[in-house]
């Protein structure tokens, strides 16, 4: 279907105050020095709530235009104009990215304000404020950009942002090495990316979204299928997708908003939108659809399985998190039938898993930052306002029926198993099973922090946290309760991106969606009982036992992710630091080192033939003219 | 009278400078060795220009004259300077300019 784009003028032209004011934001609140201290959070907000304003207006008008219309290219200036190579920075405002300008500002702002009360003690509030604006910044440049090379741009720009944030109390040695390993584990999804938009530039001779879906058709099959895989790789880095999960968990040394913010509702699902907003490419290879399939189900049960064993409070929702995007993977991956339920789960998720972070930092702010589950407990009664919030977003979470995580993974359980074959059986039954994971460990995170007795520090005296943080926890948690009815009933999400995605295809079930709901229903309550059945009958040791089965110690040391990394990556590339460390010591430096000296040490010995003497430097003037005339009359005699 | 033994007595004179130049070490007198070599050379100069019936080489003694008498206004100014500060004319004695 061919879009018409219709002009960038009146407030549609204003798609790139969208990204100027709060990087303007930014660099006002980090050159302002100290003298912003005292307000440089207001400033934050400011930006943002501005923001948002701007962009329900944009929306707005995008949804008055007719159908088949509603999208607007806005080419700002020419970025790269080099002979063959033309790269325009210009901005695409489409159905698709509309509604991420919409989550990014409205959540951002929401975790904005919830911030002013979460980093009320900071001395560094307002750096965390620059910081968090220009993440901001460079995520709608991420997704208003209208070329491979200005969403590259913004990539980059998040992964800056997200290493800053993670690192914001760079004291803290745990932070500065997980912002350093998020930083690396990012860098080789984005030699993914950066590769594809290189064979984008070779073989069809333009990085914008229109020449290369226009292209894309006329490309080999291998060409295509490298495309769509090497996307999918920079994808996995940016949303902790199996194999480079490893850096999100650890990602949870930073501030609680950015987890919820970066971490888990916005940049963590980029790599979502990267494939979804390339769906012309991944349409036309199918091999490269069957591996996002397949790297989404393995991270989503990844995720359930690890869940299941942590008591880190932030890192059961770390892993919730790549278990969630797994699920979205694994939607984007089916195809035509996937991509709006994918966006429809992108956007449910981004508002109850917000929610539940605001939830733990809320917890963590009234028990001294204490993150182990194990010394809380019997919280439910200290702090009302977080517990209901925190719980209605589990119960969306774990699909609760008519809650919006019961719209938007139902809808991917039964696309899975419609794609069909026996990899749809097999989609469709692990998407089934993660499903009653997630109920299990959420149900026994609710158990360990909420209910039963309590198991506090001495010195811990939990108490509600301010308004400040608790009415964007309220906002999210009604998001949480609604956001699926009223984006399947009211508002229909598949609908609105037709234009960008092309009408759904008619189902073809293989299992009745009724029968998928009911069985899906059936399983999270399995897991519910299990959680309540292991975890809320008896009392909660304040140790991890010990004598466990290899099943859970397996999962505690999260499938051996991270001893897999460090002794398949980490100790050979030491190695072989070490290695080149003493090739240079002794190899390259010895040779140049020996050449200096063996050079000192001639010059030194041959020095001493200026002797001073003028009657030896007259006789070498001799000889050398008397060998010159012998040498003349050598050639003219002989 | 063959242009010969000019150049015999131009090649004497020449080696003696030389050698006086190599062996003594009174400055004034390594200098009266370079003047000699200087004139043994415009003897040649000059016989070779008898010889080719020329008077390139004539012109060239006159040159040689010039620059021999500057020369000996500079060095002499030198040996004088020298023997001032070191209360030696001796070309030994100025061996400070070496490793």
């Amino acid at each position: 279907m061919e879009t018409q784009y219709l002009p960038a003028s009146g407030l549609l032209g204003s798609a790139w105050l969208l990204v100027v004011i709060p990087l303007l934001g930014a660099a006002v609140l980090l050159l302002g020095g100290r003298r912003l201290d005292k307000i440089g959070h207001l400033i934050g907000c400011a930006t943002i709530l501005l923001d948002f304003v701007l962009a329900v207006a944009l929306v707005a008008a995008l949804a008055g235009q007719p159908d088949g219309e509603k999208a607007v290219t806005d080419t700002l200036f020419s970025f790269i104009p080099v002979g063959e190579l033309q790269v325009d920075i210009g901005l695409l405002l489409d159905p698709l990215s509309a509604v991420f300008i919409l989550l990014i500002t409205g959540v951002g702002a929401l975790i904005h304000i919830y911030s002013v009360g979460y980093m009320g003690h900071d001395p560094d509030r307002r750096r965390f404020f620059a910081y968090m604006n220009l993440f901001v910044a460079a995520m709608l440049l991420l997704v208003l950009g209208n070329g491979y090379v200005v969403l590259y741009i913004g990539w980059e720009g998040v992964g800056l942002a997200s290493y800053l944030l993670i690192a914001f109390w760079y004291r803290r040695p745990a932070a500065a090495t997980a912002a350093k390993k998020a930083f690396i584990m990012n860098r080789v999804g984005d030699v993914g990316l950066i590769i594809a938009v290189f064979i984008m530039f070779a073989t069809l001779g333009s990085t914008s979204f229109a020449d290369v879906f226009a292209g894309a058709s006329g490309l080999a099959a291998g060409t295509v299928t490298a495309l769509g895989l090497l996307l999918l790789l920079g994808a996995c880095g940016k949303s902790g997708q199996v194999p480079l999960q490893a850096w999100l968990p650890d990602a949870m040394e930073g501030p609680t908003p950015v987890s919820a913010l970066i971490h888990a509702a916005t940049m963590v699902t980029a790599g979502v939108y990267l494939i979804a907003r390339s769906a012309p490419l991944f349409d036309l290879s199918e091999t490269a659809r069957t591996v996002v399939t397949i790297v989404g189900l393995v991270t989503l049960l990844y995720g359930a399985i690890v869940g299941c064993a942590y008591d880190d409070i932030k890192k059961v929702l770390a892993y919730s998190t790549v278990s969630q995007i797994g699920y979205m993977f694994l939607a984007v991956g089916l195809g035509p039938a996937g991509y709006a339920v994918a966006i429809l789960h992108l956007l449910t998720h981004g508002f109850f898993k917000a929610g539940l972070f605001l939830g733990a930092g809320s917890v963590m702010h009234g028990m001294n930052d204490e993150v182990d589950m194990r010394k809380f407990g019997g919280l439910g009664s200290k702090m009302r306002i977080t517990y209901i919030t925190f719980a209605l977003g589990y119960l969306a979470l774990i699909g609760f029926p008519f809650l919006s995580g019961y719209y938007s993974k139902d809808l991917i359980i039964e696309v899975a198993f419609d794609s069909g074959g026996a990899l749809g059986w097999i989609l469709g039954g692990g998407a089934m099973l993660a499903a009653g994971l997630t109920a299990f460990y959420m149900t026994r995170l609710m158990v360990m922090t909420f209910f039963g007795r309590p198991r506090w520090d001495k010195d811990a005296h939990p108490h509600e946290s301010p308004a400040v943080m608790t009415v964007p926890m309220i906002i999210l948690s009604l998001g949480s309760v609604f956001a699926g009815f009223i984006l399947v009933n009211v508002f229909p999400l598949g609908a609105w991106l037709e234009p960008v995605f092309g009408p759904e295809p008619e189902a073809d079930h293989v299992v009745a969606p009724i029968v998928v709901s009911i069985l899906t229903t059936v399983v999270v309550a399995l897991g519910v009982a299990a959680a309540w059945f292991f975890v809320a009958r008896r009392e909660v040791p304040i140790r991890p036992p010990v004598n466990v089965s290899p099943v859970i110690k397996a999962a505690r040391a999260n499938l051996y992710g991270d001893a897999f990394n460090e002794s398949v990556f980490m100790r050979p590339g030491q190695w072989l630091t070490r290695a080149m460390v003493y090739v240079d010591n002794r190899g390259v430096d010895g040779a140049v080192n020996g050449l200096a000296a063996g050079l000192g040490g001639t010059s030194g010995r041959l020095r001493r033939t200026q002797t001073g003497f003028v009657r030896s430097y007259a006789l070498s003037m001799l000889g050398g003219a008397l060998v010159v005339t012998m040498a003349f009359l050598a050639v003219r005699f002989v | 009278m063959t242009p010969t033994y000019y150049l015999v007595l131009a090649a004497i004179l020449f080696t003696i400078g030389a050698v006086g130049v190599l062996v003594r070490r009174n400055a004034i007198v390594v200098f009266m060795c370079i003047e000699l070599m200087l004139n043994s050379v415009n003897l040649t100069l000059v016989t070779f220009a008898r010889i080719n019936g020329t008077v390139d080489g004539q012109i060239m003694a006159f040159f040689v004259m010039v620059v021999a008498a500057a020369e000996v206004v500079v060095g002499l100014a030198i040996i004088m300077s020298i023997y001032r500060t070191r209360r030696s004319a001796s070309v030994d004695d100025a061996n400070l300019l070496k490793y």
